[in-house]
């Protein structure tokens, strides 16, 4: 069954769609990401104009930010005073993530900042979680080996951050920081969020632990909380500024999505914590390496059409 | 449907033969003046279909609304591909078929095919190129190369059945990707290297139904487009959180 996408102006399979969402929305439940990192390449992958995916993925990342905080903040697992300072940050730099973007697409480079950024940060990121999950397999090894647990970690180590000015007490997630940088963090996520056309859970939840320190129970809630607020102003931009958010194209991959990530979340919960965090950085790493090839192997076309001959 | 074309085809044929006068030497309509893009819409046919008075060749040819386009080549920089020259074409069609019942070089000499851009290869087109590393004919080739390649530009000239030489018909594609606007059917009689007659009709592709509201919405509307946007997809994940809860 066809169905005609009104902004992206092409007519896909809507049970493609379901499935893709229903597929992306799996992996989110099992891994406990938002999954935006995989649907966006897989959407301009099936043809969808890089525009339109980015604009209409934001809007998806919404709902799926809303279902799954919902759960986080019954467990008084959402830090609020941590969540409205990065949500501030957020704010500032998913606005400027739009104008950069729309500049970009101006100059004919968008498509390639969004390969350059995903391979940059799903390497980074892919190869810090596989190294990371991998020790702490081998140690919990070890341990059940030799039969003691493993060291107990300080909460934080402290260093030049803990200097910054505008010291701030964060009660849920037993800190006392400078408030200057988490706004940073929300700030930089959110650039890269509305140029990506994902929530940045992946970038912000490592940060939130490695370089905030938070606990890692209020990070994923906290983290989702900020997410809601980045996207929706995303999304208001894309569409008032750039009219690239199709509501038909999100209500489809939300559908979808909402199912896989439920049976998803069941299944996650059969696996380990370091054995699903190293399937997650391989994946993360997959998607990686298909992009720089894509980007060094030589193109079977030179040239590429983009619309409209606004300078 | 097709009983009622055939029909009508028989009338335009038999309206001819009984008319000894032939004031018109070339007679053709369309089955629909209207192609609708509503929800479902994945492609469509349009019939094209008429009669002739005397001698000649058949030529249709379909052109959509003229549009700039921007073309970007790429070219190796520090190991990758990026986007290193463009051109601008100010007037492309957005959308080119062509339909005869010969090979147009028989038709006709390069000059007549030239003033009617008869063929994708008759095109005037004004391309600036603003690269060093490539030249106008190259960046011609490639919009054509990509238009053919989304379907929207013929790849080759379509095949128009003639009936004991009078009657003529051919189905003209619309693939789903059609763009919007107001299209000319030019139809063309050519008779020894010669454009004898010419009728033009016009064809409207327009979004219909509920995705043209949609698109309307969003484009005249569109701070409520992106804060219903919002709103829609902040219900639908409460929605399923409560959902799944009770599940």
């Amino acid at each position: 069954m066809q169905i005609y996408l009104p902004i992206a102006e092409m007519s896909v399979n809507v049970f493609l769609i379901l499935g893709l969402g229903g597929g992306v929305g799996f992996m989110s439940g099992l891994f406990g990401v938002g999954g935006g990192f995989l649907m966006t390449p897989l959407l301009i992958f099936l043809g969808v104009p890089p525009t339109v995916a980015v604009g209409t993925e934001a809007n998806q990342i919404v709902a799926s930010s809303v279902s799954g905080v919902l759960a986080h903040w019954r467990r008084g697992n959402v830090d609020l005073r941590m969540g409205l300072i990065l949500t501030a940050g957020g704010f500032v730099g998913s606005t400027l993530g739009v104008f950069l973007f729309r500049w970009l697409r101006g100059l004919g480079q968008i498509d390639l900042v969004i390969s350059l950024c995903y391979i940059v940060f799903l390497g980074i990121v892919g190869s810090l979680m596989l190294v990371e999950s991998l020790q702490s397999l081998r140690t919990s090894r070890k341990a059940a080996a030799s039969g003691i647990a493993a060291p107990r970690r300080k909460l934080h180590q402290h260093t030049w951050v803990h200097g910054l000015p505008f010291k701030m007490r964060f009660r849920r997630s037993k800190l006392y920081i400078s408030a200057i940088l988490p706004a940073g963090i929300g700030l930089f996520v959110g650039i890269l969020a509305a140029i990506m056309g994902v929530g940045g859970g992946f970038i912000m939840v490592p940060a939130m632990i490695y370089l905030l320190g938070m606990p890692t129970a209020v990070v994923v809630g906290t983290s989702l909380f900020q997410i809601i607020f980045v996207t929706a102003n995303a999304t208001f931009l894309q569409s008032t500024m750039n009219h690239t958010v199709d509501v038909v194209l999100a209500l489809l991959l939300l559908l979808g999505g909402v199912i896989g990530a439920q049976v998803g979340a069941k299944a996650g919960a059969r696996l380990r914590g370091e054995q699903l965090r190293s399937l997650l950085a391989v994946m993360v790493l997959g998607v990686c390496g298909k992009l720089l090839f894509d980007m060094i192997v030589v193109p079977d076309e030179m040239f590429g059409i983009g619309a409209g001959g606004k300078h | 449907m097709k009983a009622a074309i055939l029909l009508l085809l028989s009338c335009v044929g038999l309206l001819n033969a009984a008319s000894a006068r032939a004031v018109e030497p070339l007679v053709a309509d369309l089955s629909s003046h209207l192609v609708a893009i509503t929800t479902g819409f994945a492609g469509t046919d349009v019939l094209l279909f008429g009669a002739t008075e005397g001698e000649g060749d058949v030529v249709v040819v379909v052109r959509g609304p003229n549009r700039p386009e921007t073309l970007r080549r790429k070219a190796r920089t520090g190991g990758i591909w990026i986007n290193s020259g463009n051109a601008v074409v100010e007037n492309a069609p957005s959308f080119y078929l062509v339909a005869a019942t010969r090979p147009l070089e028989d038709l006709a000499s390069t000059v007549i095919l030239d003033r009617h851009q008869i063929g994708i290869d008759h095109l005037d087109l004004s391309i600036r190129v603003k690269d060093a590393g490539s030249d106008l004919s190259e960046y011609r080739k490639a919009l054509m190369r990509l238009k053919q390649r989304k379907g929207l530009y013929t790849d080759r000239v379509h095949e128009i059945g003639l009936l004991s030489q009078r009657l003529f018909r051919t189905d003209v594609h619309f693939p789903a990707n059609v763009p919007v606007g107001t299209y000319m059917v030019e139809v063309y009689l050519i008779d020894k290297g010669q454009v004898v007659s010419a009728q033009t009709t016009p064809l409207v592709v327009s979004k219909i139904g509920i995705g043209a509201d949609v698109f309307d919405f969003a484009h005249q509307q569109a701070a409520a487009y992106g804060i219903i946007a919002i709103a829609l997809a902040a219900a639908a994940g409460w929605l399923a959180a409560v959902a799944f809860k009770r599940g």
